[in-house]
């Protein structure tokens, strides 16, 4: 992952649904286009409702990882 | 965003746990970039106060789990069972039960209700309260928060008739 240049970081671990998304979308205003936030996560519901967002917003979710129980997420904003 | 896809809500209900579903997706639609309307009637009024005392009504819902926010694991999972007779008879039980639900929804994570409602505000959600309601039950606008609309049963249906989502809750 360490080819992924971050902007912006958001820990959103321990929020339950739906904060991650909330705390996501306003973190992702708050950047320009192409510019790439990381967000990290344990609510395992997150792996789905990431997927739709970006799927929905257009936002790109450029990766995943995860590690004992922390959900990594990339996400280039359009 | 002419063609952004619309969620219409009625929310009719006023309890703690009832409050939830009509701020968690319309915040969320928002946040999927989606227009949103919740439009408040009935027991859901009381929802725009500035001041929010909903509460969970246990009596009124068997199939709601008593658990405890604290203590062990297995403690915590343990289903109470209360009758029916101390939970509609002993005075200050909704009280305590709600404020075991806050502190088990704090523990996990979730937002609370005057959070997720701030969080609708400021994507732009539109609040719609039901003038009918407000007259029977004698709210004053000055009791609510502002930026709420008001309005009857056509202002909400002409939102809805062009909306891709419309739920009752």
């Amino acid at each position: 992952m360490s080819e992924i240049i971050c902007t912006a970081e958001l820990n959103c671990e321990g929020l339950n649904c739906p904060l991650p998304i909330l705390k996501t979308k306003k973190a992702i205003d708050a950047l320009n286009s192409g510019e790439v936030l990381k967000m990290t996560a344990t609510d395992p519901g997150s792996i789905n409702d990431m997927a739709s967002w970006s799927n929905r917003t257009g936002n790109e979710l450029v990766a995943h990882t995860e590690q004992a129980g922390i959900h990594t997420y990339f996400i280039k904003k359009k | 965003m002419a063609d952004a896809k619309k969620l219409a809500i009625i929310a009719s209900q006023g309890t703690l746990d009832w409050a939830y579903p009509p701020f968690i997706l319309a915040s969320t639609a928002a946040a999927m970039d989606m227009e949103a309307v919740i439009f408040f009637t009935f027991y859901g009024l009381p929802l725009l106060k500035k001041e929010i005392s909903a509460k969970v009504c246990p009596h009124s819902n068997p199939a709601m789990p008593m658990k405890m926010p604290f203590g062990g694991k297995e403690f915590q999972s343990f289903n109470w069972p209360i009758p029916n007779v101390i939970s509609g008879n002993v005075p200050g039980f909704e009280n305590m039960a709600t404020s075991l639900m806050k502190e088990t929804f704090k523990k996990k994570g979730v937002a609370t209700i005057e959070e997720l409602r701030g969080m609708c505000q400021e994507f732009g959600v539109r609040f719609i309260a039901c003038q009918m309601t407000m007259d029977v039950f004698g709210f004053e606008k000055e009791e609510f928060i502002d930026g709420v609309e008001y309005g009857g049963a056509a202002t909400f249906l002409e939102y809805a008739a062009e909306a891709n989502i419309s739920l009752f809750i």
